[in-house]
């Protein structure tokens, strides 16, 4: 999307980068944000992903310039934004409540930002226009926002956010209001929306398998530190600490220790054979529930695959996938998932049966072990 | 199937009488518990004020007539009367938008709990005497009053300005007193917009002013003519404080008839006159709710 047929002969850029240095945010003794470094890409689309309280929303309020942060500094582009008021800064927001003004039609809403910018009547009615059959309302500008449903409001909420041609975009949890199936296919679509308009987005969530579906980067936030940014893939297949393990996607740890050899061993099933670490730290193993499978008679290469012998404890049937947890060694217990379809061996498995799990090695995750006191 | 299950042909179905009786016992006790407060509706307003519009038509000779009506539109003082209240009541609900518009805006941004802290130093004069106030305001205003001495011993006028038995005193005491009606309405409706509205607005390039004036405040009316209205209405028929501070110059509807009830005993004049305000005011009542779609704010509708 680069041929605005308005944006005139100075050629903006549709997107802007931003660049955030040492952002701090306290509420009272408490950290919300703590010297955050972050450089958003222009055109990326970027989740701030974390648990509630973890900053995520207030690290987007302070880029929206809703909260005055302690100390920092936000770039977009080559210009500092940090002392803005936030109408000055051109960015568009989709709220968590939407935000729709209720004393205006869709229309009204929507040719809000450009009416508040002097676009003339007859072009604001055209990009209005445009807008809604973006977000695939056309029809609907003559609406109520009481008459519109979850989903159509989202959309408005949405319009009304790009039609002013915002280099970067903003959302607070937009999906969280809308029931699964919605949401799923939403996601999709703001993804496919945001390739069309090409510019830069910030998005929050606390759900990482939308964070997943949706980023080009994962920005994992944790008590007002970024823990980790990097892409889906590297998030979930290579998470740097315990938290981005635990709370992105399902994960069993075990505990490493270090052999003679410099090697890292669980019990006596050796993990890696040497693992580049500072002698005295420690490291923990990160399985996949869905990365285990069953060994059936076949034969088992033991330098491709570790293998845990183990006893079923419990079996649980959840429609597309089955889980299981099997004990390990005396205290450890392992959780997979495997598919249900009819060639899968769920209806063999019983509470009680000897199993053998295997995991490939290059599925291995070796992380360093949380250090709590 | 047994012939107690559900039935298309609706013959016998399952406990269907009893779960019936059920649900009709259960209306009857809800009615019950209104009962006693329909009763002393009934008592104290339906039937007093049904006698007094009887009354009205009632002629001095006792024979029903429009007599009273007449001398309302004969006389020029009723007219002058009706001008007045409309007029007292019109700028005391005009001084309390400008005194509490900002008043509740103040209280509605501050945290809930400060904002319940200042609410009660409006309300705190709510629970004190309304003649207390009014006589309060006499001792305030008047020629020796506080202000008028402190005025003139800080030189800023050199004889005593008339504060009181006219207008101005009936309009600074009537707002004072009408002002909590106002800004309790105002302020819960402004409590319900939510702060987003305003960081949107911002976000989509309103200046504070634009978002005020573009946002907020259209979605603020609502509470803003609730609260008025019952200002309005409640100042068509105030008493004391027009009595006290306007000192037999601001003659109100209410004055009048306690007038013409003490020089006349004219019970049918007095009716008349209250018959012609009730209507009066239910027509602005409706009007008002028609225009501004209040149904919510007056009538509790949801």
């Amino acid at each position: 999307m680069d041929s605005n047929p308005d944006s005139g002969p100075s050629q903006l850029p549709t997107a802007l980068p931003i660049k955030i240095q040492g952002l701090t945010k306290k509420y009272g003794s408490m950290y919300a944000l703590d010297s955050v470094d972050l450089d958003i890409k222009s055109g990326e689309f970027l989740t701030l992903l974390g648990p509630s309280g973890s900053g995520k929303t207030t690290l987007l309020m302070a880029i929206a310039g809703f909260n005055r942060p302690d100390a920092g500094s936000i770039r977009f582009g080559d210009e500092e934004m940090i002392l803005k008021a936030p109408h000055q800064r051109g960015v568009g927001m989709v709220f968590q409540s939407y935000a729709l003004f209720p004393h205006m039609t869709v229309a009204e809403n929507i040719a809000f930002p450009l009416k508040l910018r002097g676009v003339a009547a007859a072009e604001s009615a055209e990009r209005v226009d445009t807008a809604l059959a973006t977000v695939q309302l056309s029809g609907l500008g003559d609406r109520d926002i009481d008459q519109l449903s979850g989903g159509q409001r989202q959309r408005v909420a949405l319009a009304r956010a790009f039609v002013f041609r915002p280099r970067i975009l903003l959302m607070d949890e937009p999906l969280s209001a809308l029931d699964k199936k919605l949401r799923e296919q939403m996601q999709i679509e703001l993804k496919h929306l945001h390739e069309q308009l090409g510019v830069t987005t910030v998005y929050v969530t606390h759900d990482q398998r939308e964070a997943l579906t949706m980023s080009d980067r994962i920005a994992v936030i944790n008590e007002g530190k970024l823990t980790q940014v990097d892409t889906p893939h590297v998030i979930y297949n290579r998470p740097a600490n315990a938290f981005v393990a635990d709370f992105i996607g399902e994960s069993t740890m075990l505990p490493l220790t270090a052999n003679e050899s410099g090697g890292l061993q669980f019990d006596d099933h050796l993990i890696a054979h040497d693992h580049a670490g500072d002698a005295g730290s420690e490291w923990s193993l990160v399985i996949r529930p869905e990365r285990l499978f069953v060994i059936g008679d076949e034969v088992i290469d033991p330098e491709k695959t570790v293998v845990f012998p183990g006893v079923i404890r419990e079996f649980v049937f959840q429609g597309d996938t089955a889980f299981a947890l099997a004990s390990i060694g005396e205290q450890h217990n392992l959780s997979f998932r495997f598919g249900t379809d009819s060639s899968s061996s769920q209806d063999t498995l019983h509470p009680g049966d000897s199993i053998s799990l295997g995991l490939h090695r290059s599925d291995v995750i070796i992380i360093p072990r949380d250090r709590k006191p | 199937m047994s012939s107690t299950t559900i039935n298309k042909a609706g013959n016998e179905l399952m406990n269907a009488k009893e779960l019936r009786a059920d649900g009709v016992r259960e209306q009857r006790l809800l009615l019950s518990l209104a009962t006693p407060a329909l009763l002393a509706v009934i008592a104290i307003i339906v039937i007093p004020v049904g006698w007094l519009f009887y009354l009205s038509f009632v002629g001095n000779d006792g024979h029903l007539s429009l007599e009273n009506y007449q001398k309302m539109i004969e006389y020029k003082s009723y007219a002058r009367t009706f001008v007045t209240t409309f007029q007292v009541s019109l700028l005391t609900t005009l001084l309390c938008i400008l005194i509490g518009y900002p008043l509740a805006y103040f209280l509605a941004i501050m945290p809930a709990r400060l904002a319940g802290f200042f609410m009660l130093a409006v309300l705190l004069p709510f629970w004190t005497s309304l003649l207390v106030r009014t006589y309060a305001w006499l001792v305030l205003l008047q020629k020796n009053g506080i202000l008028n001495d402190f005025g003139m011993a800080a030189g800023l006028w050199d004889e005593p300005i008339k504060l009181v038995h006219n207008l101005t005193g009936t309009l600074i005491g009537m707002a004072h007193i009408m002002l909590p009606f106002l800004v309790l309405p105002l302020y819960s409706s402004m409590r319900k917009i939510e702060r987003d509205m305003m960081h949107a607005a911002a976000n989509l390039g309103a200046s504070p002013i634009q978002a005020f004036w573009k946002v907020y405040f259209p979605l603020s009316i609502s509470g803003m003519v609730a609260g008025s209205l019952i200002v309005f209405v409640l100042c068509l028929g105030f008493y004391v404080t027009p009595a006290v501070l306007g000192g037999g110059r601001v003659v109100m509807v209410a004055t009048q008839i306690t007038a013409i009830l003490e020089n006349q005993f004219n019970w049918g004049a007095a009716s008349a006159l209250g018959v012609v305000l009730l209507v009066a005011t239910l027509v602005i009542l409706f009007a008002v709710s028609k225009l501004f779609k209040l149904d919510n704010a007056l009538f509790g509708k949801h």
